[in-house]
């Protein structure tokens, strides 16, 4: 298991790299450039010359490939444009802001989806299964951003029930649930589109799963359907689903982006946004490449996961 | 306890009727079939797939597949129980306790992510109310009633790690393992090599006589019935077309349908090139025909069985076989 992880770790390198330099590219060959979207436009060409200069961007593209890259290897990725900040102390000022959404949305997507995937598996063709399936397919096909105006409008501006945006209430002390109040609809919406995967996708497994012969082994046992269905059944069932998971994070990071930026919540993803309109190559560079790290953490956990829920793995 | 005063067999099904429901129409899988069995016994189901025998035995454990299957008469007096009336929290203590049951493919009957010990110290901690380690201790002792040497071992491992054979023996030793009153086994032996095919069937011959268990076996092979059972019933299309003793049945096969059964079966002795077999196939619930549910393929077929079902007639000591031919001979 330990070589395993080594292994894995090891490819995980020509992987980051390739996606840098994939990233790097497209950034360049998007239209417009920091001078234009961030310099004051009133400044004399010389002057934009020099700063151009200063900032590396008239070097040769590889060139400031290698820059860049030799900065990320000693953990430094250089200073944002627009703030004159180094991009490390920013993002990590609002990543804790991203990952306790995308933490929250996971485990409520888990918690709603598989246990109703289980009952639909358990209960086929019931009303409700009928209805769950409804719900997950309207889930896949509203577009979030929709979504969340949609429960802005409703629930935050209407009915008052929840605020509009924001990690907290301005000005007041920290408080859990305040921070939670605030956490509900992001996370909701963030999570909805997986959540209505994820019923799909337990359905289907366990659909198949309780229709194997060991299940009915286990009730000829003399087991309680309960028990049959969780301690047989729940535990093969999951082995398929562990691959969605993996999917669904970096499905979570880009839906980030557009969820934070509606709810105005100080995370990465908004971050993300603005810095590709101000043209901040460090700045987006840096959110890709944790993007992209996340990603293959979430896949270097499924493989563990398989391992630990399957016997008939072994690394 | 009181012991039985009088003679009464420890399973008996009476006109049991098991339908199967596709788009509202009525499929009668196991049709009006009644047999008996006493402890100590070996009945024999024999018949062709879509023959309604493993969906007998399915019924006696009330296993059958929920929606679309129901028991729709008759009964299954086990132990003086109506077993089809009996309500569903005390089947739980029934199945794996008093009647357990072993399936036809022991490579996907096990639970692949649970231990061989876990999978059978479930059911002792569960109607023997043993603690972990106990269920544990005796399971490693059922192995090695069931042959396995490092018993000790196989405890912690998984099923894949463990051939066919070992894994029909650990099926066996589940059923096994809370000394049930009634051992149900559904072609135990149909996915195994030949070899181990015999230690599986001594396995069980031993089975029987130390635990004085009933044995319901369901099967095609007439050589696995030949060396177990010692009454036959043989199911055909969801009937019981003839009813033996193992030795008459074998010695004068009466219905059609068993006859064919019979010649199929290579002998050594005789030199044939082709293999016997009988023509068509068994027909689908949706399609019996009105009469005799074998005239489709029957040999010896007259126009009267097209139009009517036979009963089953009494032919000998404890032989019933259901056929109009017995009628004309009677006559």
């Amino acid at each position: 298991m330990f070589n395993y992880l080594l292994r894995r770790l090891i490819t995980v390198i020509p992987i980051l790299l390739g996606i840098s330099i994939i990233s790097f590219a497209i950034m360049q060959a998007a239209p417009g450039n920091p001078a234009v979207m961030t310099m004051d436009p009133t400044i004399s060409a010389e002057a934009r010359a020099r700063q151009l200069e200063a900032l590396g961007l008239n070097d040769p593209i590889p060139v400031q490939y290698v820059k860049w890259l030799s900065g990320v290897v000693r953990g430094d990725f250089g200073l944002s444009y627009t703030q004159r900040r180094p991009v490390m102390e920013m993002i990590l000022e609002r990543l804790p802001n991203t990952l306790l959404l995308m933490l929250v949305a996971t485990i409520l997507a888990m918690l709603v989806s598989i246990p109703i995937g289980i009952y639909q598996a358990r209960k086929r063709g019931s009303a409700l299964d009928y209805g769950a399936t409804v719900f997950s397919f309207a889930g896949l096909a509203m577009p979030n951003f929709w979504l969340a105006m949609m429960l802005i409008m409703l629930l935050s501006v209407q009915m008052g029930w929840f605020p509009v945006g924001g990690v907290s209430t301005l000005g007041a002390d920290f408080s859990i649930l305040d921070r939670l109040h605030h956490l509900i609809l992001p996370a909701l919406v963030l999570a909805t589109s997986d959540m209505a995967a994820l019923t799909r996708y337990t359905r289907s497994s366990m659909i198949d799963v309780l229709n194997q012969d060991y299940i009915r082994t286990a009730r000829a046992k003399g087991l309680v359907e309960r028990t049959v269905v969780y301690r047989h059944g729940l535990r093969n069932g999951l082995i398929p689903i562990v691959t969605i998971f993996a999917l669904m994070l970096p499905t979570m990071i880009g839906g980030s982006v557009i969820v934070e930026t509606i709810f105005s919540w100080p995370g990465i993803g908004r971050m993300f946004i603005s810095a590709v309109f101000e043209r901040d190559y460090p700045v987006i560079m840096a959110i890709t490449m944790i993007a992209a790290v996340l990603t293959v953490i979430g896949n270097l956990i499924a493989d563990i996961c398989y391992a630990l829920l399957d016997p008939r793995i072994e690394y | 306890m009181l012991e039985p005063k009088q003679y009464r067999p420890l399973l008996s099904v009476n006109n049991l009727r098991t339908s199967f429901f596709r788009k509202g129409v009525e499929l009668p899988v196991v049709d009006d079939v009644s047999f008996e069995v006493s402890s100590g016994e070996t009945l024999a189901i024999v018949g062709e797939s879509g023959s309604g025998k493993s969906v007998t035995s399915l019924s006696v454990m009330r296993l059958i597949p929920s929606p679309g299957g129901r028991i729709m008469g008759g009964e299954v007096l086990f132990d003086g129980m109506d077993l089809t009336m009996l309500p569903e929290k005390r089947m739980y203590d029934v199945r794996g306790n008093e009647i357990a049951m072993i399936f036809q493919d022991p490579m996907s009957s096990l639970n692949p992510v649970l231990t061989i010990g876990e999978q059978i110290a479930e059911s002792l901690r569960l109607h023997k109310g043993l603690s972990k380690g106990k269920a544990m201790h005796k399971a490693i002792e059922i192995l090695r009633t069931v042959g396995f040497a490092r018993a000790a071992e196989i405890v912690n491992e998984y099923p894949h790690q463990l051939s066919g054979g070992m894994r029909q023996r650990v099926m066996i030793a589940m059923a096994m393992s809370c000394n049930p009153k009634l051992l149900i086994a559904d072609e135990p032996t149909t996915a195994l090599d030949v070899t181990v095919q015999a230690q599986i069937l001594d396995l069980m011959q031993n089975l029987k006589k130390e635990f004085n268990s009933a044995i319901i076996l369901i099967t095609h092979d007439l050589g696995v019935v030949a060396e177990l059972a010692d009454k036959v019933i043989v199911m055909y299309a969801g009937k019981v077309v003839e009813q033996a003793s193992v030795r008459e049945l074998f010695n004068n096969p009466q219905h059609p349908y068993t006859r064919g059964l019979m010649q199929s079966v290579p002998k050594l002795d005789q030199d044939e090139d082709r293999l016997f077999s009988i023509g068509g196939n068994v027909p689908t619930p949706d399609n019996f025909p009105k009469g005799c549910r074998f005239c489709t393929r029957c040999p010896q077929v007259m126009p009267k069985c097209h139009q009517q079902q036979p009963e089953l007639i009494k032919v000998g000591d404890n032989h019933l076989s259901r056929c109009f031919l017995h009628e004309a001979a009677d006559v």
